[in-house]
């Protein structure tokens, strides 16, 4: 998955931009993403935590960086494992 | 990515929230992208290869910028300040284009049928009344080219890619992370790089943009009092003029703003030291980049400068005229002429890796193939990674295979109470290949001091190869709209 690839859930309104990818399948709501608008239902149980705009999503490795590009109802994950939001350590404006 | 998804993400995230002052108007989030997607509409009909702003800083130059970059043409704002011949070159290089703002000018300049012109009132009318771009990948090919402002020879095309761009956007600023109240005042022209990125950070941040198009000391402190702004980027010789004004009792209430930065020249110890002092409330932070870098490549900040200012440690001290610490985005490092990396406290040529350094030219890519971009500056590193600079590289002084920085010896003279500005440059010697020479400004009610005198206080405070062989007493110095001194221009007065 080539970094700036745009991503989209099949099962909510979930939008996002690769910024990082490793091997395995990027997920919304419990189903694979992808660049074309799929729509199979709604986000499994398990995985519909929901997505905040503008958040970056990590997983543990930090093989895998999601910037949420629009929100949704579903929750991100990569083959079944959830993806946490990084903690961002902010730096001065300086324009 | 691309740049308009900065707005995109805005507009979705606050559709009605101000994002843009300009004169009497107020622009939210929804319609400043809708004025872009009209403006895209706009450019992918005209057949454009170019978007180019001939104008001061308004919504247009929003619209432009967005607008290129869904239509997937770059965004070429010009310099307005330009001679006519000047103009003409550049407007040459960019047909066809859409040209917003000065039209008759450029018409008069380069008359191209090819070409389509608007006035900026003509433009924003018609970028909000246009169809809007349908969807589609507009790519991640040149988002702005600048001309640069070309020290020698023709000006330059620095190209920005959308990755460069975004890449410093995201590696700087977190989406939606200015408060409600937060505005930034925007003072740089439209065409050079901290404009431009104001316009991305501010709107990716959601801090509302206030502009000020023609910059006065006065204007500027009762725009931050009236919009109760809180972040502001000057340039120095505009900071000197506001701490002028404040000192002369023009005083608004400025307890609004928080935060002011700085960059694009060299700041003299003395003016930020007096700042501090003017703004105690205000957190300052120096920033250091280049056109070809996307901007920032190094920060000094809030913390660091009231340390530095507190501090008695002569080396904590000195960091007040440092550029700080390269972005954790960024790698930096300061090279010989050989190409060798060097340690702290070695001054040596400033080189830059990451993916927000374009390093690009329309004519020339200029990274080397492992990714690093010559910037050209001299500096150095301190002990613990502070970046501290010494100059245009082609600026160095070569005295007898010595390498000399014009801005030590500036700094010297300009500390001299008889003296109001200093410029230090290389001149043709027979004995060292090239000597000192330096063009001094006498300082309003002092008499001229005796050039003898000067060359001791450099003797005394430098070393002896640093003591200027031509000594000139001139009215004033050269600078350009940015407050950068240009030695290049003060170097022939030495030949006659």
């Amino acid at each position: 998955m080539k970094p700036g690839t745009r991503l989209k859930s099949a099962v909510c309104d979930t939008e996002v931009m690769v910024i990082r990818a490793g091997e395995g399948t990027i997920e919304c709501g419990g189903h694979p993403m992808s660049e074309d608008k799929q729509d199979a239902g709604t986000p499994a149980e398990a995985h519909a935590g929901g997505t905040l705009i503008g958040k970056r999503y990590v997983d543990d490795a930090h093989s895998f960086e999601l910037l949420c590009v629009k929100p949704g109802k579903g929750s991100l994950s990569v083959d079944g494992v959830a993806l946490s939001t990084k903690d961002a350590k902010p730096l001065p404006a300086s324009d | 990515m691309n740049i308009a998804l900065l707005l995109e993400m805005a507009a979705e995230a606050g559709p009605d929230r101000t994002a843009l002052v300009s004169g009497p108007r107020r622009y939210t989030y929804g319609e400043l992208l809708a004025g872009a997607r009209g403006a895209a509409g706009l450019f992918r009909a005209s057949g454009a290869e170019h978007v180019a702003l001939l104008d001061e800083a308004s919504e247009a130059a929003v619209f432009a910028l967005f607008g290129a970059a869904l239509a997937g043409v770059p965004y070429v704002p010009l310099n307005y300040r330009l001679a006519d011949a000047d103009l003409k070159g550049l407007l040459e290089r960019i047909t066809p284009c859409v040209l917003i703002g000065d039209a008759v000018r450029a018409a008069r300049l380069h008359d191209d049928p090819a070409d389509t012109r608007m006035s900026n009132a003509d433009f924003v009318a018609a970028a909000l009344a246009a169809e809007p771009i349908g969807e589609g990948d507009p790519g991640l090919g040149i988002a702005v080219q600048l001309f640069t402002s070309g020290t020698t020879g023709a000006p330059k095309a620095a190209i920005l890619r959308h990755t460069n761009l975004t890449s410093y956007v995201l590696g700087t600023v977190e989406f939606a992370s200015a408060p409600e109240e937060a505005a930034g005042l925007v003072t740089v022209p439209p065409y050079h790089i901290a404009g431009i990125a104001a316009l991305m950070t501010s709107i990716y941040s959601q801090r509302r943009i206030v502009l000020l198009p023609a910059f006065t000391p006065e204007g500027w402190l009762d725009l931050v009092a009236a919009e109760g702004v809180t972040n502001a980027f000057v340039v120095p010789t505009m900071l000197a003029r506001i701490v002028e004004a404040m000192k002369q009792g023009h005083r608004p209430d400025v307890a609004s703003l928080q935060a002011i930065s700085y960059g694009g020249g060299k700041m003299p110890l003395e003016l930020i030291s007096e700042a501090l002092d003017l703004f105690p409330a205000t957190g300052f932070t120096n920033a250091y980049g280049l056109t070809e870098t996307s901007s920032t490549i190094a920060l000094l900040g809030p913390e660091d400068h009231r340390a530095a200012k507190a501090s008695d440690d002569p080396r904590q001290r000195a960091r007040l005229a440092s550029v700080g610490r390269p972005l954790p985005t960024i790698e930096l490092e300061i090279r010989d002429e050989d190409g060798r990396v060097l340690g702290p406290n070695e001054p040596g040529e400033i080189f830059v890796r990451g993916e927000q350094v374009s390093g690009e030219y329309k004519e020339k890519r200029a990274l080397t193939d492992d990714g690093w971009f010559n910037t050209r500056d001299s500096g150095y590193l301190d002990e613990d990674g502070y970046l501290f600079l010494q100059g245009r590289v082609d600026d160095v002084i070569v005295r007898g295979g010595e390498n000399i920085s014009p801005g030590e010896i500036e700094d010297v003279l300009r500390a001299h109470p008889a003296i109001a500005d200093a410029c230090a440059t290389g001149i043709p010697s027979h004995e060292w290949g090239e000597a000192v020479g330096i063009a001094v400004v006498v300082a309003e009610g002092e008499a001229r001091p005796d050039p003898d005198t000067l060359r001791q206080l450099v003797r005394d405070r430098l070393r002896s190869s640093r003591v200027p062989e031509a000594v000139l007493f001139v009215d004033a110095l050269p600078y350009n709209e940015m407050g950068k001194l240009l030695r290049r221009v003060v170097k022939p007065w030495f030949a006659g």
